[in-house]
């Protein structure tokens, strides 16, 4: 039993390092740049986090099962150029518009659920991607390519509001990175602590097994890509409220990428079984942190691209290397 | 000059928390066959990764037709001769027979390019040498196991090997393919090739082995000529009690029909079939390899559809549809892949000791961690389950250890019919006396126990009565007390003979 205690020390201990990481990025950006550590721009780094972080945790879902979903940027997009199109209709009614929203996100992972399980296709790779350029012909189909704006304030108000600015330390954070700690409070409960949630991951590990065992692997597996469309959608929500458009060129922006990006660096991995929600919400942090940083200090988007792609190779670098040589210890332990 | 071909000297392996090999020694001389038993554990897998350089020894030393020898990695020792045919075959499915035997020592020609005209033709030979006529151009996954196998053979003989290590080389062939391994395990003996033959079959080191090493506990206990030792002697070696102990069948009471079967029929895998398993009982399902009978388990477990037929439970018929229905319906269904079907490999022992009940270790919407911990303690101590911990990863523990965590995750859904398909398959002899007694703790208790063997002893030892399937039909059924209760019998009508009443 010691050594179970021992064990999950050493998983904290795990997201200490990229804790670490984050805030040694913090203190040295803090040097580098006089205005990083101001009230403004930290609240800026949530603002600009909560996106990624949104599309992460259905990403992160869907890597537990040793899958993926490429199609979470596009699907957002589509959701927003969803409710674009309800405007351009004349529907104004927030309730209405917020609905459809989230069920074209849900339906989306339905359809990719489905084309996995129930049709066969042999890895979400290849059904996301193509779900992907679906979604982002549709999304400018939907608006006739144009780029909506004028949204009722009730839909902006989640991706917009900040809390007012009278209150000590945390005026004019944003009321969407609340929503981010929610859904990953409420997450990380689901993940570790209930039924489905741990079917998540014996899924991942052994679908076969898992199915042997009663666990409805199909069921399953279709939620996950359906909680990503969920996310999806909430993302698309938060973006409204941000940007004030739906404009469906922007499906391809390098969401889905950056969405990897930060689960990986959490520690997830592309093999199925791992990944946590709070080390996603780190990685998702670090990412944003580093975009910003670099903004501040002027450097071009070329650069910015160069140094997260660096960091991305070197989170994993650190992991394996982490990994070896813990087996190294343990080996070493025993002579 | 030696007069071994492979001798090895206080060979000592650590891993975490155990010694492999301790002070171990074994010399093989050149063109015998050697077995080598030992239990689950015993350090046969270690053993031979050390001859193959896959792992280096701490202490001791190797000698290859008497030259000390360091073997650094697997090129090490097959540069020396050494091959090794491992149990889970090493062949590239998609690849042609030619790719897999030259793969790593391509023949090309002057140009640079592969020269598959000739390899083509090497390796079609190196294959009817041993007696296997195919098109090497053809996917080596497009053939059988017995076929995969040789190629692994035909490899070991175009490096020259002086010793082909073959681990549980019979565990996956049919009777056919056996006969064709053991045929060419002589011809290579003939070609003064040694073999060391790794089998938990005693019948099969009777047949072939002119010498037998014993291993217990990562130590050399003996080693004989074949002629003087015998089945009690070999067991009493290697776990240090003898054959009567192995099965304890405690006499057993009929109770009512847990589970009915009616004309079930699967479209070209299983024809009308119909019986009868009672609580208190344990029913054998005895046959060939491929007789239909881990498919019929499967249909009626839900795994795979039916075409036809009815299922009753208790008198009252059911619908399966998949195998979360057949657990609510009360029956468990142990796998024979162990790894591939019955356990998440990367996850705890906790994780997969409760994986089939996950909603009944729950309190309200979440899982009860208390309570999990709890049945997980009772597990490791009445199933006598080793591991440093509920935590640990359950790909780590040994065979026989997994196997009674798959058996402690159904006997935690607490079922009414378990099916054991192969229970005792690849573990050692000591972990089958404990998959026995849970058969028979289940059954003092009531419960219907169906085991699927294809070990006859096993059946004639645990079964109170046994149905004989051949081709996906039923051929016989017979009781205990019949007189045709024995091995002769069942294996006629597992042949296809008629059992004369």
């Amino acid at each position: 039993m010691n050594k179970g205690k021992l064990k999950s020390k050493s998983k904290f201990a795990d997201r200490l390092g990229t804790l670490g990481a984050l805030l040694v990025l913090c203190i040295i950006l803090s040097f580098a740049s006089n205005n990083f550590l101001t009230q403004s721009n930290i609240m800026n780094i949530f603002k600009q986090t909560s996106v990624n972080a949104l599309i992460s945790t259905g990403m992160l879902v869907c890597l537990i099962t040793a899958g993926i979903d490429l199609s979470v940027g596009a699907n957002a997009i589509f959701c927003t150029c969803m409710m674009g199109m309800l405007l351009q209709k004349g529907v104004t009614n927030p309730f209405i518009m917020i609905l459809v929203g989230i069920l074209s996100g849900v339906l989306v992972g339905f359809v990719n659920g489905t084309l996995l399980t129930r049709l066969h296709l042999p890895h979400p790779f290849v059904s996301t991607l193509g779900m992907k350029n679906v979604l982002w012909g549709l999304a400018l189909l939907v608006v006739n390519s144009q780029i909506v704006s004028g949204f009722p304030t009730q839909v902006t108000w989640l991706g917009s509001a900040v809390l007012p600015a009278g209150i000590p330390v945390l005026g004019g954070f944003p009321i969407s990175f609340i929503l981010v700690i929610v859904i990953f409070v409420l997450m990380d409960v689901f993940l570790s602590r209930t039924t489905l949630g741990r079917s998540i991951y014996c899924v991942g590990g052994n679908p076969e097994a898992a199915r042997l065992s009663g666990i409805q692997s199909a069921n399953v597996l279709t939620f996950c890509y359906m909680l990503s469309g969920l996310m999806s959608a909430l993302a698309a929500i938060v973006l409204i409220g941000r940007g004030g458009i739906a404009n469906g060129a922007n499906a391809i922006q390098p969401y889905d990428t950056d969405a990897i990006a930060a689960c990986i660096i959490g520690g997830a991995s592309f093999m199925g079984g791992k990944g946590t929600m709070s080390g996603t919400l780190i990685g998702a942090l670090i990412i944003t942190v580093i975009r910003n940083g670099l903004q501040l200090l002027s450097v071009s988007t070329a650069v910015q691209n160069i140094v997260i792609g660096l960091v991305i190779i070197l989170a994993v670098l650190l992991d394996v290397t982490r990994e070896r040589m813990d087996a190294k210890a343990r080996r070493l332990a025993t002579q | 000059m030696s007069n071994y071909v492979v001798e090895l000297k206080h060979v000592t392996k650590r891993f975490p928390g155990v010694v492999a090999l301790k002070d171990m020694g074994i010399q093989i001389k050149p063109g015998e066959i050697h077995g080598l038993i030992g239990e689950n554990g015993a350090g046969k897998s270690t053993l031979i990764k050390v001859l193959t350089g896959v792992h280096q020894a701490e202490e001791g030393q190797i000698f290859i037709s008497g030259k000390e020898e360091k073997f650094r990695n697997p090129n090490d020792s097959a540069a020396a001769g050494v091959a090794c045919v491992y149990q889970e075959l090493n062949i590239e499915k998609l690849l042609s027979i030619t790719d897999n035997i030259f793969m790593n020592k391509w023949i090309k020609k002057k140009s640079g390019l592969l020269d598959y005209g000739t390899m083509n033709k090497k390796a079609k030979e190196v294959m009817a040498s041993l007696g296997v006529d195919v098109d090497p151009s053809k996917a080596a996954g497009s053939f059988g196991m017995g076929v995969q196998q040789m190629i692994e053979i035909a490899k070991a003989i175009l490096i020259d090997a002086k010793m082909i290590i073959m681990d549980e080389p019979t565990s996956s062939l049919g009777e056919k393919e056996v006969e064709l391994l053991m045929t060419i395990c002589r011809k290579l003996k003939s070609q003064n090739i040694a073999i060391l033959f790794v089998s938990h079959k005693l019948e099969e080191l009777f047949e072939l082995c002119d010498r037998v090493t014993v291993m217990r506990d990562g130590e050399h206990i003996w080693t004989k000529e074949i002629s003087e030792t015998n089945n009690d002697d070999l067991i009493t070696g290697m776990v240090g009690r003898s054959m009567e102990q192995l099965f304890v069948k405690d006499p057993t009471k009929r109770g009512e029909c847990a589970l009915k079967v009616e004309h079930l029929e699967e479209g070209g895998v299983f024809h009308d079939v119909s019986f009868e398993a009672y609580n208190g009982q344990i029913l054998g399902f005895a046959g060939l390899v491929g007789a239909g009978r881990t498919e019929l388990m499967r249909a009626i477990f839900g795994a795979d559809p039916i075409d036809g037929g009815k299922i009753y439970i208790k008198g009252k018929e059911v619908k399966i549809k998949n195998p979360r229905q057949a657990i609510r319906n009360g029956i468990a269904f142990l796998t024979e892949d162990r790894k591939g079907q019955g356990l998440i490999l990367g996850n705890t022992v906790q994780t997969n000791l409760i994986l089939a009940n996950l909603k009944g270790y729950c309190k309200g919407l979440f899982i009860n961690d208390k309570k999990v911990e709890e049945v997980g303690a009772e597990n490791l101590k009445s199933l006598r389950i080793k591991t440093p911990s509920q935590q640990e990863i359950v790909g780590q523990l040994s065979g026989g250890n997994q196997q009674k965590v798959v058996i402690g995750k159904w006997i935690n859904c607490d079922a009414d019919i378990y099916i054991f398909d192969e229970p005792t398959r690849g573990i050692d002899v000591g972990a089958k006396v404990e998959v026995y007694n849970v058969m028979n703790n289940l059954v003092k208790s009531g419960k219907c126990v169906i085991m699927i063997s294809s070990e006859m002893p096993e059946i004639l030892g645990m079964s109170d009565r046994v149905i004989v399937m051949r081709g996906g039909r039923i051929m016989a059924t017979i009781t205990q007390e019949s007189e045709t209760f024995n091995q002769e019998d069942i294996m006629k009508a597992a042949w296809g003979g008629k059992i004369d009443e």
